[in-house]
Formats: structure tokens, sequence, C-alpha cells
């Protein structure tokens, strides 16, 4: 009786249940291997990324309707001093903009390299967040624009206020952008105020980055701003990227404990912006 | 056989939505991985419309999902389907209490594969926060226990 009870539950007949486990493992450990190594499973990838899409979508509506509505029963006052602030920000910045063309050119003139700004950026897409991932291993947004909007892998990604990240996954209509802070990202930045180059890495915590290579003695304060470098050629120079937050110095070691925050910042539409920069033009030759 | 294999697809399914909608960081910490719950629950209380397959492809999703290593989560959460389909006819005659314990212990295992694959592939990080998952997910088991076990009497 009990043998035949057995046989009815037993999960299925045939192949035993630990064989088709080891199957299933064999399986997964293959994809696995295959997925490290890249290529094969690439254009996989791509397609299940367009697949995922529209529970992306779907998953996110609810904050999205949230914020539709709230915009909607928006006080016309709140509207109207938003445009003016927008209006006043908007002028400051056409004013600064003129000033920074002036400088630009100025400045490639003096250095005798006309048309040869490191890094600059020709173009831009805006593209809206979907979705996002804040834990400790990962910090990544999803945007709506991918590959048919001529998203490519590791393109340049701004907010307002900076540098946000780069593109990692393109998919067809749907791209994953790695953020500053993610632990395995890091950006070359300069501290405006001395010049001094070093590399800014994610810490893991939203929107902090750790600065872990600099000796004790490193002219550094808070509120340092730190502006890419340009360096590695992955990020364009001179866009901001952080601000110093916590500067420590620890006698017991070599190194600066130092802290910062990034200063882009997604704001209530929550719309980032990819660049396309003009290729970096071969180093000018230098005279004997 | 096929109403029920829907039931079972159509409530994994539900349950991967909940573990993947987004929540305020506090409470994304005591999330518990709703899809793996589910496969547990399938395989004790319905072994042979799920099976292993049902852990592989849910755990497929969550790595498409998450955009993670392919067949991360697949061989973890296969794992998971594979001792619970083994002990079945042992451990759905316990308590509830004692059923939790069972859970704790294949969350955990869960957790623990993703983490040392993920130590294999370069990506770990020190994180301590996923394990409270295992443990919360324990916590809500006897719930989806009578819920589910009320829900699915008829059709068995």
């Amino acid at each position: 009786m009990s043998s035949l009870a057995a046989s009815r539950d037993r999960p299925q007949r045939g192949v035993p249940l630990g064989l088709r486990f080891f199957g299933y493992a064999a399986l997964a450990l293959a994809l696995m291997w295959l997925d490290q190594r890249g290529g094969v499973l690439d254009r996989v990838r791509y397609g299940l990324q367009a697949i995922v899409y529209p529970l992306q979508i779907a998953l996110n509506s609810p904050a999205a309707a949230l914020n539709w509505t709230r915009d909607i029963f928006a006080q016309r006052a709140t509207l109207q001093a938003e445009n003016r602030a927008l209006r006043d920000a908007l002028r400051a910045s056409e004013i600064r903009g003129i000033r920074n063309a002036a400088l630009e050119r100025e400045n490639a003139e003096l250095l005798g390299l006309r048309e040869s700004v490191r890094g600059k950026a020709s173009r831009w897409l805006p593209a809206r967040v979907i979705d996002q991932k804040l834990d400790a291993q990962r910090h990544r947004l999803t945007v709506d624009r991918g590959g048919r909007n001529g998203v490519t892998t590791g393109q340049i990604a701004v907010a307002t206020g900076g540098i946000l990240g780069q593109s990692l996954r393109v998919g067809p209509s749907s791209t994953e952008i790695i953020l500053l802070s993610d632990p395995s990202s890091g950006v070359p930045v300069q501290i405006v105020r001395t010049g001094v180059r070093t590399l800014a890495l994610g810490s893991g915590k939203p929107g902090e980055l750790s600065l872990p290579y600099l000796p004790l003695q490193t002219d550094i304060i808070d509120g340092d701003l730190l502006v890419s470098s340009g360096l590695g050629g992955v990020f364009p120079a001179d866009y901001p990227v952080a601000k110093v937050t916590e500067v420590r110095r620890d006698s017991g070691s070599p190194l600066a404990v130092v802290r910062a925050s990034t200063l882009a910042a997604l704001d209530r539409d929550r719309v980032v912006g990819f660049l396309w920069l003009d290729p970096v033009p071969p180093a000018a030759e230098m005279p004997p | 056989m096929t109403d029920s294999r829907s039931s079972v697809v159509l409530s994994t399914l539900a349950a991967f939505v909940l573990q993947a909608v987004p929540l305020p960081s506090a409470l994304e910490m005591l999330r518990p991985p709703f899809a793996v719950l589910l496969v547990i629950f399938w395989s004790l209380t319905a072994p042979r419309i799920g099976g292993i397959a049902l852990g592989f492809f849910t755990g497929l999703a969550i790595d498409v999902y998450q955009g993670v290593v392919l067949g991360q989560h697949a061989l973890a959460t296969a794992l998971v389907a594979y001792i619970a389909i083994r002990q079945h006819l042992l451990v759905r005659t316990k308590p509830l209490l004692e059923q939790s314990f069972f859970v704790l212990a294949l969350l955990s295992a869960w957790v623990a594969t993703c983490w040392l694959i993920e130590a294999f592939t370069g990506s770990a990080t020190g994180d301590a926060t996923r394990w409270v998952t295992a443990l919360t997910g324990a916590v809500i088991w006897p719930l989806l226990m009578i819920w589910g076990t009320s829900r699915t009497a008829g059709t068995r």
C-alpha cells in the first residue's frame, strides 16, 4: 500500500529524480560558462531584454501613475513658481553657456589645438527611467531607450548636475545603466581646486563614491568639487561628478579616507540623457 | 491535470511579479523571494506537476530580470526544488512550525548557492542583508501553506 502511494506521488516516471536534477544543474552551469565568456549569449540576452521590457513597464506603472496624478493636482501657484525658477535657471545657464563657449574657443586657440577639445559631446538623447535596482551589490537603472535608438554599450549617461553612469547592457528598446555609486564602477576624476587626479570608485551606498588612492598629505577638503578627468577615454573630461563630503586622516594608514556624494540627481521627471562624444583626436605631435 | 498545471504556472508567475515590483529599500530588505517560496510549495504539495523544471525556469526568469549571470538563480532554485521534491513525503506531514525550519534551511541554501556562484564569477560583495530574506520567507511560510492548501484542496 505504501509503495502504491509512493509511486503515485513520485514526481515523474522514467528518469530518476537525481539524474534529472543533475541534467538541469549541468544546463545551468553550461549557461553560466557561456554567459561569462561572452559573445555567444549576447544575442540571446538582447532578445530576453526585449521580453522583459513590457514587464518592467508594467511593474513601474503604479509609481508612474502616482507621479502623473501628483502632477495633475499640483497647485497652479506651485507650477508658476516652478516655471519662474526654471526660466531663471535657463537664462543663467544660457549666459554661462555663452561664456563657456567663448572660454573653450579661447582655450583651444591658446593651445593651438582647435577642433580638438577633448571628448566634447556632440549629441544627446533623453530617456526615461523605467526601473531601478538599488542594493549593496548593484546600483542600476533601466531606461526606455535602447539599440533601436542608437544607444551602445559603454555610453555615458548624464542627469541634472553631472555624470550619472554608463550604459551596461543594451536591449532593443531598453538599456541598463550602471551608476557611478555601483561597487563595480570607477571614474577617473580631478579635484578642481588643486588639479590632483585620482580614481573615484562606487562605494555601494546610494549616491556615494570613495576615493581610496589619495595619500595622507593630499590637499583635499570638504566641499571640493570633483570633475571627470577624461583619462582612459571612457568618460569625457570636465563633467561634474561629485562633491567631497568627508575627509578622514588616520595616522595608522598611509592613505586618506575620502568620501564624496555624486552630483547627478534624478528629478521628478526621472529623465536621463545619453551623450555621444566626438571622437578623441590623436595627440598632437610634440615639437622636438 | 492541465487545470492544476496552469494554476502552478500562474501562481508562480504572480509570485515572481510580487518579487520584482519595486519597493522602498527598507521593505526591499525584508522581502522574501516569493517565487522561490512558491517553487517550494508546489514541490511539496504537487511534485509531479512542476518538478525540477519549475525551479529551473523560475530561477532563469529571476536571472533575466535581475540582469545577472544566466544560470545563477536557475541552478540555486533547481537545487531547492530537487531537495523539496526529495523530502516532500516526509515534510508535508509535519506541523507547520517544523515545515518553517525546513523552508528556512532551503532558503538559506538558496542564498548560499547564489552567493557562492557570485564569488566564483567575481561579483560577490560582503552583503549580509539578504540572509534576512530567508528568515522572513520562513516566517510567512505557514500563512502560504494554510492559504495554499485551502485553495488547492479542491483540485487535488
